[in-house]
């Protein structure tokens, strides 16, 4: 008999019920909510006068709208200047006290980003199913879960029932082998396996990221890499369990302990792909062949390595390749085969669901250590991706490594990620960032947004324009 | 939820891939904590010149001349033509809330982003699956004629052009039988809340640690 997947044991292991026209009913048992995707979700159970099946899988805290300047914060949700935003993060509120919903408010310890927060607070553990009406929420499979976003009719299908109806997905393996090199960072590995299978590469399938390059990760950095299934195309990332994950997991606020923890982690070591389990789509790269990524384009499969060139729409294969080229640079400002690293940088933004965590602070003040922000260099935003990273950064020192250099330390949220808040790009601005959409528009109408890891974000900033970090001597 | 049988109406181009959801409706109107009203911001950072604001009255925002939905040929639309990997990107539902609040009945792409297409279904919009080589056929009809028509036939799963092209496309039998007949999903899964109940029962046995924990 085959073997099977990490996806097909979490998908098996939640199968309610599995009906004759090829759909399944499949178990939800981690529902994360936050103020932009579940106002209508609410309004639509209270007009069926339903109610949600189970309370203890739910938990919400408000991260996409909310300020990250500390004045506005600390005057909590009634002193928000934006009056939607105001009536949207009270509605989660309203929403979370009518029912009984566990929320981390605004300002509480335990608030942050949703993909931040749920990890580290041990929401989220070994496999587990898990969704959001968020499309970032592949994250969470870094921990072995079985983790996708969802549209808004979803979330209240989860609310009232428990369930969503799904459709198995193909299993797709993306195998990273050999070591990469210094200043090569999760981050980058990601990217260049976008570059390589594109935005579409990973349509209908679940992805497996394997290889020692993904062991030898930590779990933040594979929470990076699962955060951008979604970039190439595939709604689910993850990782099989090793001792990495269940040291991560131990100690943390909603995770079991004595008796419970130890058959806990009995179950979480058999969430590993069978030797014998055979893949719809392998894809493979080498680690060692990898260099630190930016993205040049407007669509994250537009990248290249910082020591290259903006390709030239004259030597696409394809008209359709050369428009979209040629479209792209235009809303870019750039020109086919300037270097990377002449892109000059007006604003940098350093946080995200896929880059805000500690590792990543950490690396971001490495390169931040006694340097300054270049003159040219307008705004550089440093947003924690949670109190309780904020807080540890905070204990580190990280925040005066940070503010000495020129750059903001400030609340956690989403931030310029998505630019639903104050923090945004102007029309034309260049943007080194370490989210994970360089979209039209995404960060700030008229914005042009460079992917790439923390520490090539944080050089950009001191430099005032691309820069391969691994020219900064510090770097390990 | 609405349900979708049969539709004849003018076409409408997206002539670009990887249409993402940002460009759909910009981030801005996501603060809204309504369903509907997001049909005059759909495209909004490609069809106006300004930037838009929410609860905001676009009849007199200056508009994009080049943009073909604000070609007055196109005006009245209700099925939009697109390219490969629409709607990729977040899982916004406010992306198809704002396609079929602006008044389209259907989408044909070659391909869809996972989530985007999920999200129609629920909403009474018909993402229908045609080869790029179709589309491209569609495209230049479209082209070619002002008041370029498409009938999309559900329970036949075709798309017929005048012209006497006739495309079958595919669809999961269940996502076909809810927008046939407008099934209230969340109605269905409550009849089957016993399988639930049992499995929970199972499960708690099993990984009691799943349970309980958040309070």
């Amino acid at each position: 008999m085959a073997g099977r997947t990490l996806y097909d044991k979490l998908w098996d292991s939640h199968l309610v019920k599995q009906n004759s026209d090829g759909s399944s009913l499949i178990y939800i048992d981690r529902h994360v909510l936050h103020e932009v995707t579940s106002p209508q979700a609410f309004e639509g159970l209270r007009l069926a006068d339903r109610q949600p099946w189970r309370l203890d899988t739910n938990i919400a805290t408000p991260d996409h709208n909310i300020s990250t300047d500390k004045a506005e914060r600390e005057a909590g949700v009634a002193g928000m200047v934006d009056e939607v935003s105001r009536i949207q993060v009270q509605t989660l509120d309203d929403n979370c006290d009518l029912y009984g919903i566990k929320e981390f408010k605004i300002n509480e310890m335990g608030q942050g980003i949703v993909h931040v927060m749920g990890p580290e607070l041990g929401v989220t553990m070994p496999g587990m199913t898990v969704v959001c009406g968020d499309s970032h929420t592949a994250t969470h499979g870094a921990l072995a879960c079985l983790a996708h976003g969802i549209g808004t009719s979803e979330v209240e299908h989860v609310l009232a029932t428990q369930c969503l109806v799904s459709k198995k997905m193909k299993n797709m393996r993306v195998t990273v082998n050999g070591i990469v090199g210094i200043g090569v960072t999760p981050k980058d590995v990601v990217l260049a396996v976008i570059g390589k299978i594109g935005t579409a590469g990973g349509n209908e399938h679940a992805i497996e990221f394997a290889g020692s390059v993904f062991r030898d990760m930590s779990i933040e950095g594979r929470m990076t890499v699962c955060n951008m299934a979604i970039e190439a195309g595939a709604r689910v990332g993850m990782v099989a369990v090793d001792q990495k994950t269940i040291d991560y997991c131990e100690g943390r606020m909603f995770v079991p302990k004595g008796d419970l923890w130890n058959q806990a982690v009995d179950y979480w070591q058999t969430l590993t792909t069978d030797e014998n389990a055979v893949f719809d789509t392998e894809v493979e790269l080498r680690g060692d062949d990898i260099a630190p990524q930016v993205t040049w384009g407007t669509s994250p499969e537009m990248v290249a390595p910082v020591t290259e060139f903006v390709p030239m729409p004259d030597e696409q294969p394809t008209d359709e390749k050369r428009q979209g080229l040629e479209r792209a640079l235009d809303y870019m400002g750039l020109e086919g085969g300037q270097a990377i690293t002449s892109i000059k940088i007006d604003r940098v933004f350093i946080g995200s669901c896929t880059n805000s965590r500690l590792d990543d602070m950490r690396a971001a003040a490495a390169v931040a250590k006694g340097r300054q922000v270049a003159s040219s260099v307008k705004q550089v935003l440093v947003v924690p991706g949670s109190q309780m990273v904020k807080a540890q950064a905070e204990a580190e020192g990280l925040d005066k490594i940070f503010i000495a250099a020129g750059m903001d330390w400030r609340e956690p949220g989403c931030s310029m990620c998505l630019a639903m808040n104050a923090d945004k790009l102007g029309a034309g601005e260049h943007c080194a960032s370490t989210s994970n959409r360089n979209f039209e528009g995404r960060q700030g109408n008229g914005g042009r947004t460079h992917l790439m890891s923390p520490a090539m974000a944080a050089a950009a900033a001191v430099a005032g324009h691309i820069v391969d970090v691994r020219t900064f001597k510090e770097v390990v | 939820m609405k349900a979708f049988s049969r539709h004849r109406g003018l076409v409408a181009p997206m002539d670009r891939a990887n249409v993402d959801t940002d460009m759909i409706i910009p981030k801005q109107f996501l603060k809204s904590i309504k369903r509907s009203g997001f049909g005059p911001n759909l495209f909004d950072e490609v069809r106006y010149r300004d930037e838009g604001q929410p609860g905001q009255d676009c009849s007199n925002r200056p508009i994009n001349p080049d943009f073909p939905l604000n070609f007055p040929r196109f005006k009245g639309a209700s099925v939009l033509l697109a390219r490969k990997n629409f709607g990729c990107g977040s899982s916004r539902e406010h992306a198809p809330w704002a396609i079929e609040d602006y008044g389209f009945n259907a989408v044909i792409a070659p391909s869809y982003a996972d989530i985007f297409y999920n999200n129609c279904f629920k909403n009474g919009l018909l993402p229908v699956i045609l080869t790029e080589e179709q589309v491209d056929i569609l495209f230049k009809e479209m082209d070619a004629q002002e008041g370029y028509q498409l009938a999309v036939d559900l329970p036949a799963q075709t798309v017929t052009s005048d012209s006497g092209h006739v495309f079958h496309f595919e669809l999961d039998e269940f996502r076909k039988d809810c927008l046939l007949n407008g099934l209230d999903e969340i109605g269905l899964t409550l009849q089957d809340s016993d399988a639930i109940r049992l499995y929970e029962a199972e499960r708690a046995a099993q990984h009691p640690w799943v349970f309980g924990a958040i309070k």
